[in-house]
């Protein structure tokens, strides 16, 4: 069955003033799939996931190269607040807004000009629900969202993004704070998700990357070194630098 | 002990003498108008208006003149000031016009009160033909206000973590949508602190109104924001410097009643400062 | 779509807000400029500089600025020299010595001073340092450019302390650590060291002292005298920059040659005040390096 591309870049370069951390890189994202992109600490996997919802740009130094494409069409041609609303994104730290768990929720929605309480208090259940996290805090909506553990902040960052409905979630090592019990939590809510979203995964951990993803893009230096299916990637991959990666050679 | 510790201790010491050389006037300054002042401020002084050629009576029509000329200020200052500021933390970018902006911001507050009042003289008074009227001494000490507003809210901007910015983008939301939930809200508590201290000065400020709004006697209350009006700070001036024969307890008594208007406002601010560093949200 | 408008008028009034600012300063000079070039139509620009004689009502009148100019420097020399000792001193005290709560109150203190409206400290030049002063030296009149400068002095103290202030306590710690590690006392650390680092600051609060000090109209017009003639000594009446605009400005006709005159020295007082906001300014800037 072939699958369906939804977003597709073009010759990507990411530069950040004179300094170019992605190099040339064309990959292709097909609708519905757990992609991972591994590879050592400052090899572009941050800027190549936050350059798909036009973030790196908040950032006044950064200019970039090459085409990004969502459903066929550039993203150049799509305002910045409507394609983020579509491509969400999970942060490394869960960084939540200092108020109560309902508002952190409500506060995409009602951004996009959702109105009248019964639609938002839905919507906030809905994606609680999804994320996990609502049998945990229904009885304590009100209560300021700090007070969370850090698992449950980041399942809170995981609901607040699926509040507006978006096609496409990426997570930045969304893990790399939490314990273990937390980030199975994490990672059976991404399970679960698949059937609904797009997800791109990059990770630190090639042992989540082998649990979760299906399919995993090696980058090292800015560069796609190797792409394919999680399971062939881990066992026999083609690069040699894969391998030594993977094996924990390095990084 | 050697000599080393004994040089310091002079040192110290003498550092410790310079301070109290300064610190003791200001505590002198204080009570010598108290103790002179306070026996006048009555009831009546505060809510009458001045009598045979103010060597009687009080001081109501200047009060009421200086809370008429800070809430004028407040209510142009304000908005100019935080827009200024929200454009100069948010949108501006690193080029040559945001470099003259904040320029700008550092000459306004080195400029002298008089020129303020020159300048307001020549364009609310006269070209905008507004006269001397609350509005045009409002106008004036309101771009005299400018640069601590300013400077006041771009501290607090400043201050608002940027993942509360990241987050808002993230989720869709527009600049201004961000800017108006995400960080407006948080910089309150440093905007207030700065504008009520800003008015605190205002409040005390002479050499603005001289040529803008001020009167010399004027017992009627302003009935429109074309009267001039009688301020405070003015009225001490004129009774200490052009009144003869001027009874020393009621010019105590404004300068009293001046400073404790200044001071009230300045505690509000210290207050509001303290309330919000209590509720620290992040 | 309507939403869309919205933002767009309030972005376009953030814009020009910002606009404003940079207005504002060039209408202020520009104003002040327009005025007083109809001055330099009818009387010479070098009398104006240069005259030793301010007789406005005088038949010819005279604007020779030289007697206000020297009033303002008296004034403020004598001001400078009292306030930067002290200043500095309190400075180094607050920052270094005094323990926390003390650091509050005298900080506070500071503030309370710094909130004193300039006309209450005229006053009190008039009814109380005054006379003092002239009991106690001697003089003929209270009312002289030294009261002037003990006032003024007074006043630009906050602006000094809490400039220099924030210079001593900028200077980083490791240098502070790097002289205890080699065993020299808390006040050879503070003298040797501390203080030389933080010497762009503290020139800074000394410019500022200074332009506050120069820029300061109600103190001056109040008791030092107001007579515009070249001064002898401190210790006699004497008249600046400022006290001149804001006491004349009153008996002038619009449009005369005196009105015109006023601007001039409007002007004068401007450049002097801008050229030494410029330099503080470029010295806080290497400060923060």
């Amino acid at each position: 069955m072939k699958q369906e591309t939804i977003i597709k870049t073009v010759g990507l370069n990411c530069c950040y003033g004179s300094l170019c951390v992605l190099k040339d890189v064309n990959l292709e994202i097909y609708k519905n799939e757990i992609l991972g992109i591994i590879g050592p600490a400052n090899s572009g996997k941050t800027t190549f996931l936050r350059a798909l919802n036009k973030l790196n740009y908040l950032n006044s130094s950064y200019s970039q190269k090459g085409d990004i494409y969502f459903s066929n069409e550039s993203i150049k041609n799509i305002g910045e607040n409507i394609l983020r609303r579509k491509i969400g994104i999970i942060f490394a730290l869960p960084q939540v807004l200092p108020v109560s768990i309902f508002d952190n929720v409500a506060y995409g929605p009602k951004v996009h000009g959702v109105t009248g309480k019964n639609t938002i208090s839905q919507v906030v259940e809905n994606a609680l629900k999804k994320a996990y996290l609502w049998d945990e805090v229904k009885d304590r909506l009100n209560e300021p969202a700090v007070r969370l553990s850090g698992g449950q902040q980041q399942r809170l960052c995981i609901a607040r993004t699926l509040a507006v409905e978006p096609d496409v979630i990426l997570y930045d090592e969304p893990c790399s704070g939490l314990d273990p019990i937390s980030t199975a939590k994490v990672e059976d809510a991404m399970q679960q998700l698949k059937e609904s979203y797009t997800q791109i995964l990059v990770t630190n951990n090639t042992k989540q990357a082998a649990r979760v993803t299906e399919r995993c893009v090696f980058l090292l230096m800015g560069e796609v070194i190797e792409v394919g299916e999680t399971d062939a990637l881990f066992t026999e991959p083609q690069d040699k630098r894969t391998d030594d990666y993977i094996t924990g050679r390095f990084g | 002990m050697n000599a080393a510790r004994i040089r310091q201790k002079i040192a110290f010491l003498v550092l410790a003498i310079a301070t109290l050389l300064i610190v003791i006037p200001i505590l002198l300054t204080i009570f010598y108008i108290v103790k002179n002042g306070i026996s006048a401020v009555t009831w009546t002084f505060i809510t009458q208006s001045p009598r045979n050629g103010m060597k009687e009576g009080g001081i109501f029509p200047a009060i009421v003149g200086t809370i008429v000329l800070v809430i004028g200020t407040m209510l142009f200052s304000l908005p100019v000031g935080v827009l200024s500021a929200i454009y100069l933390v948010e949108y501006a970018k690193d080029n040559f016009f945001t470099r003259l902006v904040k320029l700008s911001v550092v000459n306004l507050s080195g400029i002298p009160s008089i020129i303020y009042g020159l300048f307001g003289f020549t364009l609310f008074v006269l070209l905008m033909k507004l006269g001397t009227s609350i509005l045009a001494g409002s106008l004036t000490l309101a771009i005299m206000s400018l640069p601590v507003i300013i400077t006041a809210t771009k501290e607090a901007l400043e201050s608002v973590p940027f993942s509360f910015r990241e987050i808002s983008f993230s989720l869709g939301a527009t600049k201004w949508q961000t800017i108006r939930y995400c960080v407006l809200p948080y910089a309150i508590p440093g905007i207030l602190t700065g504008t009520v201290l800003s008015l605190s000065r205002a409040a005390g400020e002479t050499a603005p109104i001289l040529f803008t709004v001020a009167a010399f006697y004027l017992p009627r209350l302003p009935r429109s924001v074309f009267d001039q009006v009688m301020a405070l700070p003015y009225h001490l001036y004129t009774i200490s410097t052009q009144v003869p024969n001027m009874p020393m307890e009621l010019s105590f008594a404004t300068g009293f009643v001046l400073i404790a208007l200044v001071f009230i406002m300045n505690l509000v601010s210290i207050i509001l400062r303290a309330h919000y560093r209590k509720k620290k949200l992040w | 779509m309507f939403r869309r408008i919205n933002e767009k008028i309030i972005e376009s009034c953030i814009k020009l807000s910002g606009l404003l600012v940079i207005i504002f300063v060039f209408l202020i000079f520009l104003f002040l400029l327009k005025d007083s070039i109809s001055l330099f139509g009818q009387y010479p620009i070098g009398q104006f500089l240069f005259g030793r004689n301010w007789l406005p009502i005088s038949e010819p009148p005279k604007f020779g600025i030289v007697p206000l100019l020297l009033g303002s420097i008296y004034v403020t020399i004598g001001a400078i020299v009292i306030c930067v000792p002290f200043g500095v001193a309190a400075a180094m005290f607050i920052a270094e010595v005094a323990p926390g709560y003390l650091k509050h109150v005298l900080k506070s203190l500071i503030e309370i001073l710094a909130s004193i409206p300039s006309v209450v400290l005229g006053f009190i030049g008039i009814v109380w340092l005054g006379p003092f002063l002239r009991n106690t030296f001697g003089l003929k009149t209270g009312m002289c450019g030294l009261t002037g400068s003990l006032l003024l002095a007074f006043m630009a103290l906050p602006t000094i302390i809490s400039i220099c202030e924030d210079a001593l306590v900028g200077v980083p710690r490791t240098y502070k650590e790097a002289a205890f590690g080699l065993g020299a006392t808390h006040w050879q650390t503070l003298w040797r060291i501390i203080l030389p680092a933080a010497s762009s600051g503290i020139i800074a609060a000394v410019m500022l002292g200074i332009g506050r000090v120069i820029g300061e109209t109600m103190v001056v017009m109040m008791v030092t005298g107001n007579a515009p003639v070249i001064p002898k000594s401190i210790l006699e009446p004497l008249r600046t920059l400022t006290a001149t605009i804001a006491g004349e400005m009153g008996e002038t006709v619009g449009g005369s040659e005196h009105y015109f005159a006023l601007f001039a020295v409007g002007v004068v007082l401007f450049i002097i005040t801008f050229m030494i906001n410029l330099v503080a300014d470029v010295c806080m800037r290497r400060a923060k390096k």
